[in-house]
C-alpha cells in the first residue's frame, strides 16, 4: 500500500473497494467508510453500483472537490468539516453544492423577504463605476477616443448620483 | 454605559409583567447579517476578525436605539459578567466562549443587543416582554435598516441575506416566543405538542436554547426555516402556532381543575411551602417551584401583581445572578444553599395563597 487509493467521492483514503458487472461492463469504485455508509454500500440488498456511478456522474459533488473560493480559499472539504461557509462569495463558488441542499432545508429556494435597498443601490452604482472605468482604460488602450470620451462622461454622471455623504448624521 | 450599571439595572424581561405576559413571557427576534467581502467569523483570521469587529461596533453604536449603549468586547468581560448576560438572553453561549475579536452592543434598556462575530458578523436581537411579535419585528426592522445605511450587507436576490450556515439563508430571521406551559407539562401533553409544532415547521427548545432542558416548564418556540417566505409571513405563521399553543395550555389548565382541583392546588400549596422553608435548592427545582407559583397567579391563587416578582426570580435564581448578588465565588453546592436563602427571604413576605377564588370559579 505505497500509494493508498483515494475515495471516488471525497479525498479521504478508500477502504471499501467494490466491483460490479452491469450490462457486461465492469465497474469499480473505491470509497472511504463514511461515503460507503452514506451511499448505502454496506447494505448489499439496496445497493446498485450503477446507481452510484450514474449519480456520481450527475452529482456535482465530486467535481467540486478541486474548487476553491477565490475570495477566501474555502474548499468543499472545509464545508464538510464545519457545516458553515467561509465567506459570502462561497455561495457563488459552491453554487452547485448549495442549490440541491436548499430544497430539504427550507420552505422555498428563493428569497421573498426584506431587501437591503441602500446597500444594493450602492453596490449597483459601484459595479457600474468599475465597469465604466474598465471600458475607459480599454478604449484608451485601443485608441477609440470617442468611446473613451463617452465612458468618461458617464463616469462623472454616475459619480454625481452617488450621494457625497451617504451616512446621515445621527 | 458600563457593564456594572447594566447588571444592576433590571432587564426588559423583569419589567412590566402583566396579564399579557401570562403564557408568553417574552418575544424575541434575531436577524443574522454579514458584511460583503469579509470572511465569516468562523473562517476569518484573527486580524480580519478584529477589523470586522471595529467596523461593526462603530456602525452599530451610531444608530439611535444604541445611544448610550454598552459597547464592549468579549475579552473585556469577566466570566461572571458573561454568564449574567447569557442568563438575560443578551448574548449567546457561543459568543461568551469566543476567544478574541468578538463583542456585543447592548441598548440602555436591554431591549436590543447586537453580537459581533458570533456565527455571523452581526446577530441583531430584540427582546420584548409578553407576546409582541409584530412590535418586535417593527423595532428590529428599523434598527436593521439604520445599520444598512452604514454597512454593505452580503445579499443576493435569490438567496437573500448570506449567512455562514445555509440553514439561515433568506430572511436570516429567527422569531421566537418563550412560553410558560405548566399544564401541558403536568398533563404529559408536551411531547405531542412538540411533534405537532415540528410538523408546522417550528422548533421547540428549552429556556436557554439548543440542548437546554425545559426546567420551569418554559419553552422557546421559533421558526425553523428562513428561505422562501417573507419575514411577515413567518411571523404570521408563528403567531398562529403560538396562539393555538396558548389555547391548548388554557384547555389543559381547565381540564386539570375539572378533573382534580385539589391535586393541582396541592402542588401549588406545597411549592409555596418549600419556597418559604427549604434550605437547599437546585436551580432546576427552584425553577419548577417558581413555575407552579406562576401557574397559581394565573389561576388567581395569588394576586396578579406577583407575576413580575416570579419572572424576576426566574432570572435571579440562575447561578450567575446569584453569585453576583452574593459577591464572591461559590461551589455549585454552596449556590444551592444561597438560592434557598434568597428564596426564603423573598417568600417570607409573599402574599399567602388564597384558594377560595379559584374553587368558586369567580376569578
Amino acid at each position: 500500500m505505497a500509494n493508498p487509493l483515494k475515495c471516488d467521492l471525497c479525498a479521504k483514503p478508500a477502504t471499501v473497494h467494490l466491483t460490479q458487472i452491469v450490462n457486461n461492463k465492469v465497474h469499480k469504485v473505491d470509497l472511504c467508510e463514511s461515503c460507503a455508509q452514506a451511499k448505502g454500500v454496506t447494505d448489499p440488498s439496496g445497493f446498485s453500483l450503477a446507481d452510484l456511478l450514474l449519480k456520481a456522474s450527475l452529482n456535482p459533488e465530486p467535481s467540486m472537490a478541486g474548487v476553491r473560493c477565490e475570495q477566501c480559499g474555502f474548499t468543499q472539504n472545509d464545508f464538510k468539516k464545519h457545516g458553515r461557509f467561509g465567506c459570502p462569495a462561497c455561495y457563488e463558488a459552491f453554487k452547485t453544492l448549495v442549490e440541491p441542499m436548499l430544497d430539504n432545508m427550507h420552505k422555498g429556494t428563493t428569497h421573498t423577504g426584506k431587501i437591503p435597498q441602500c446597500a444594493l443601490a450602492r453596490k449597483s452604482l459601484y459595479d457600474r463605476l468599475t465597469k465604466l472605468e474598465l471600458d475607459l482604460t480599454e478604449a484608451i488602450k485601443s485608441e477609440r477616443y470617442e468611446d473613451a470620451a463617452r465612458a468618461r462622461d458617464e463616469i462623472s454622471q454616475v459619480k454625481q448620483s452617488v450621494p457625497s455623504n451617504p451616512k446621515p448624521a445621527r | 454605559m458600563t457593564i456594572a450599571s447594566l447588571i444592576d439595572t433590571p432587564s426588559e424581561l423583569t419589567d412590566a409583567a402583566s396579564n399579557k405576559t401570562a403564557i408568553v413571557l417574552m418575544t424575541r427576534i434575531r436577524l443574522a447579517r454579514n458584511i460583503a467581502g469579509r470572511s465569516f467569523p468562523g473562517w476569518a483570521k484573527p486580524a480580519q476578525r478584529e477589523e470586522t469587529l471595529a467596523v461593526c461596533r462603530d456602525a452599530v453604536a451610531a444608530t439611535s436605539p444604541m445611544k448610550r449603549s454598552l459597547n464592549i468586547t468579549v475579552g473585556e468581560l469577566t466570566e461572571l459578567e458573561k454568564q449574567i448576560l447569557v442568563e438575560r438572553h443578551l448574548i449567546s453561549r457561543e459568543l461568551s466562549g469566543a476567544k478574541s475579536g468578538a463583542g456585543v452592543i447592548i441598548s440602555k434598556d436591554q431591549a436590543f443587543s447586537v453580537m459581533v462575530n458570533e456565527e455571523d458578523h452581526l446577530r441583531i436581537q430584540v427582546l420584548r416582554s409578553g407576546f409582541q411579535l409584530k412590535k418586535a419585528w417593527t423595532a428590529i426592522n428599523e434598527l436593521d435598516s439604520a445599520l444598512e445605511e452604514h454597512l454593505d450587507y452580503a445579499f443576493t436576490p435569490t438567496l437573500g441575506y448570506l449567512t455562514a450556515c445555509p440553514t439561515n439563508l433568506g430572511t436570516a430571521m429567527r422569531a421566537s416566543a418563550m412560553m410558560h406551559l405548566p399544564a401541558l407539562v403536568i398533563s404529559n401533553q408536551m411531547e405531542k405538542v412538540v411533534r405537532a409544532v415540528n410538523q408546522l415547521g417550528m422548533v421547540v427548545r428549552g429556556l436557554f436554547g439548543e440542548g437546554s432542558d425545559a426546567s420551569g416548564s418554559i419553552f422557546q418556540i421559533s421558526n425553523q426555516t428562513t428561505l422562501g417566505e417573507s419575514e411577515e409571513e413567518i411571523i404570521k405563521r408563528l403567531h398562529s402556532v403560538l396562539q393555538s399553543i396558548i389555547e391548548h395550555e388554557l384547555n389543559a389548565r381547565e381540564k386539570l381543575l375539572e378533573a382534580d382541583a385539589a391535586k393541582l392546588f396541592d402542588k401549588i400549596g406545597r411549592a409555596f411551602g418549600i419556597l418559604q422553608n427549604s434550605h437547599v435548592l437546585s436551580s432546576g427545582e427552584a425553577m419548577n417551584l417558581l413555575s407552579l407559583i406562576r401557574l397559581g397567579i394565573d389561576l388567581s391563587v395569588f394576586p396578579d401583581a406577583s407575576r413580575c416578582v416570579i419572572d424576576r426570580l426566574f432570572i435571579e435564581a440562575q447561578p450567575g445572578h446569584l453569585q453576583h448578588a452574593q459577591k464572591g465565588e461559590f461551589e455549585p453546592g454552596q449556590r444551592d444553599l444561597l438560592r434557598a436563602t434568597r428564596l426564603r427571604s423573598e417568600f417570607a413576605n409573599f402574599v399567602r395563597p388564597d384558594f377560595t377564588f379559584s374553587t368558586n370559579g369567580k376569578n
